[in-house]
């Protein structure tokens, strides 16, 4: 493992309890849901992981104990190593702070999160949803929401799908 | 169910001046249906006059789901889906979800696969950019450089037919290799590419680089300072033209890219013109990169022979039981995967593409999240539009070099 990396490692361990996991030659980093905006704090300053190269989320439902994970790519390009953190949330509507003051394009990222995910970041400026039409109802990646189809339109169910479309009728 | 709900100011409220409340400034939408936003991207305008105050971007038209419908499929007819998300850089997008697949379940690629591999992404990079080169000219009122482009946009993807049958969504990179090797008039088209196309990059130079038109409408318009595009994680040719020499090909090599000798190119100037000048630099770059894979292109096989993973060949099929059970297998099963997550980045047309996949011991993909660059370097439009004239804007959304297909996945 790189040196860099395992000197981040070894400090975070120490000062904030996080674990560290490695898999396949991916150091990820376990951290508990309010530390997240230090952990990233002292990374980019200390350690110079000064990119933010994705964030994302992971359902394990039906398991709620952990239910989510969110995931963060941090990238350093003075020493060209990458590492992950994960923060396990509990629960079916769970929340944590954001780390938009760190890394401001954390904007959109944890917008889409909330989208596909319902996972609420505390602080963000503009919770909106990001991809799926304002009005949606339920967030599409989580492991309960079904893979669903739109029925075809045939000249035979034509007045029934027509009913359910939600556009402005006379 | 269908309650209808109105957006109204309030909720953008916070995203729009004093002065658009009280009459002052004019907000006006652009898109989802506008020739120069290159695809369905809506952009909210506050207007004062001519000059852009604020520029909120509305994407999400052309989200199609597939991180979900990944889920649902097995590894390898997973890998048909991601031609569809950046289509101008179809094969890498294939080349990243395959190399996750390979990391994921420790899967061999042989070299001679990695060099195909590395010709036809860098043939790729060459061809997005030519169509990047002549939408933005286009946009720019240079009409010749976008039928220039296309051109010769032409005769890469001739080459990518000849190999996976299809001019942009062949799926041609398969986990552990490839789908076929290369047919035997590729080596020969490839050359020819390479000794006609030097002439045609200096032909758009002639055309534009000192271009009085063209400089006058992309100097100093958009600039990017080299904080902010760290700040804002910005990759690709936008951050190598605000001064961070930065390539995930040089800096965290894979497939074979530390055996080829190249430049990064570099600006620091962060304005539109130097974009276009390190864009420009990069076409003439992968060539060198394709003429020397090309020139010690190895021998050999072109899919890993672990036939837990990767299907046999067909003419083994007629003769042995193992080679049949296998195909049966993979084709209806599919393989299984690990626990645990892996990500894995390369360095496309348009900066870092990423790829986490998660998988949870069976065929069929946990999570599969795409880092896509346009996604991420979109964000600061409207940082560089802020000042702006509305003409300039257009420049600024040509300039950042968006696929729609790739910010809305």
């Amino acid at each position: 493992m790189n040196e860099q990396l395992q000197n981040a490692a070894q400090a975070l361990k120490e000062k904030f309890g996080t674990e560290m996991v490695e898999f396949r030659g991916d150091v990820t980093l376990i951290v508990s849901s309010e530390k997240i905006v230090e952990v990233c704090r002292t990374l980019r300053d200390e350690f110079g992981f000064e990119l933010l190269a994705a964030q994302t989320a992971v359902d394990y439902w039906p398991e709620l104990e952990p239910r989510f994970h969110v995931i963060y790519q941090l990238y350093s390009l003075a020493h060209s190593v990458r590492i992950g953190l994960q923060v396990p949330l509990q629960g079916n509507a769970p929340s944590v702070a954001t780390i938009e003051s760190i890394y401001p394009n954390a904007n959109w990222h944890e917008r889409e999160i909330w989208d596909m995910f319902g996972i609420r970041f505390d602080g963000h400026s503009d919770l909106r949803r990001i991809l799926m039409p304002y009005d949606w109802e339920g967030h599409p990646l989580r492991k309960d929401y079904p893979l669903g189809y739109e029925e075809v339109q045939f000249t035979f169910n034509y007045d029934e799908i027509d009913r359910r479309k939600p556009y402005a009728k006379e | 169910m269908f309650e209808k709900t109105e957006v109204t100011l309030d909720e953008l409220r916070h995203l729009i001046s004093d002065r658009a409340v009280e009459g002052d400034t004019v907000l006006l939408n652009m898109g989802p249906q506008h020739p120069s936003t290159h695809g369905v991207l809506r952009l909210l305008l506050e207007l004062d006059g001519e000059v852009v105050i604020n520029c909120i971007p509305d994407i999400g038209f052309l989200h199609t789901g597939i991180e979900k419908n990944m889920e649902a499929k097995t590894y390898e007819k997973a890998d048909v889906m991601t031609d569809r998300l950046d289509y101008l850089n179809t094969v890498g997008n294939n080349l990243v979800y395959c190399m996750a697949v390979e990391k994921l379940v420790e899967l061999d690629v042989p070299l001679r696969a990695q060099a195909i591999r590395v010709i036809l992404t860098e043939l790729q990079r060459i061809a997005s950019h030519l169509v990047w080169l002549g939408t933005h000219a286009l946009d720019l009122a240079a009409m010749s450089v976008f039928l220039y482009c296309f051109r010769e946009r032409e005769m890469i993807l001739d080459i990518l037919e000849m190999c996976g049958g299809q001019r942009m969504m062949a799926t041609y990179f398969r986990p552990g290799g490839l789908w076929r090797d290369v047919p035997v008039e590729f080596e020969d088209a490839v050359r020819h590419f390479l000794k006609a196309f030097p002439a045609r990059i200096d032909e758009y130079d002639a055309l534009l680089t000192k271009n009085p038109l063209f400089l006058e409408r992309t100097r100093k318009i958009g600039v990017l300072s080299r904080e902010d595009a760290i700040r804002w994680g910005v990759t690709g040719p936008i951050q190598r033209a605000s001064g961070v020499a930065h390539d995930l090909r040089k800096a965290q090599p894979y497939s074979g890219y530390e055996q080829y000798d190249f430049i990064v190119p570099v600006q620091t100037d962060g304005d539109t013109y130097a974009r276009y000048l390190v864009r420009m630099e990069e076409m003439r770059q992968s060539l060198r990169i394709v003429q020397q894979a090309l020139d010690k292109l190895p021998y050999g096989p072109v899919r890993s022979n672990n036939r837990k993973f990767v299907p046999p060949p067909r003419s083994e099929l007629g003769t042995s039981m193992e080679a049949l059970i296998h195909h049966f297998k993979l084709w209806t099963e599919g393989f299984n995967a690990p626990k645990g997550g892996v990500y894995v980045a390369v360095e496309s047309p348009r900066g870092e593409l990423g790829v986490y996949l998660e998988g949870n011991g069976g065929p069929n993909p946990h999570r599969v999240y795409w880092r896509t660059p346009s996604f991420v370097n979109l964000q600061i439009l409207p940082i560089l539009s802020k000042g702006h004239l509305v003409a300039d804007l257009v420049a600024l959304i040509g300039t950042v070099d968006i696929v729609l297909g790739d910010v809305d996945r």
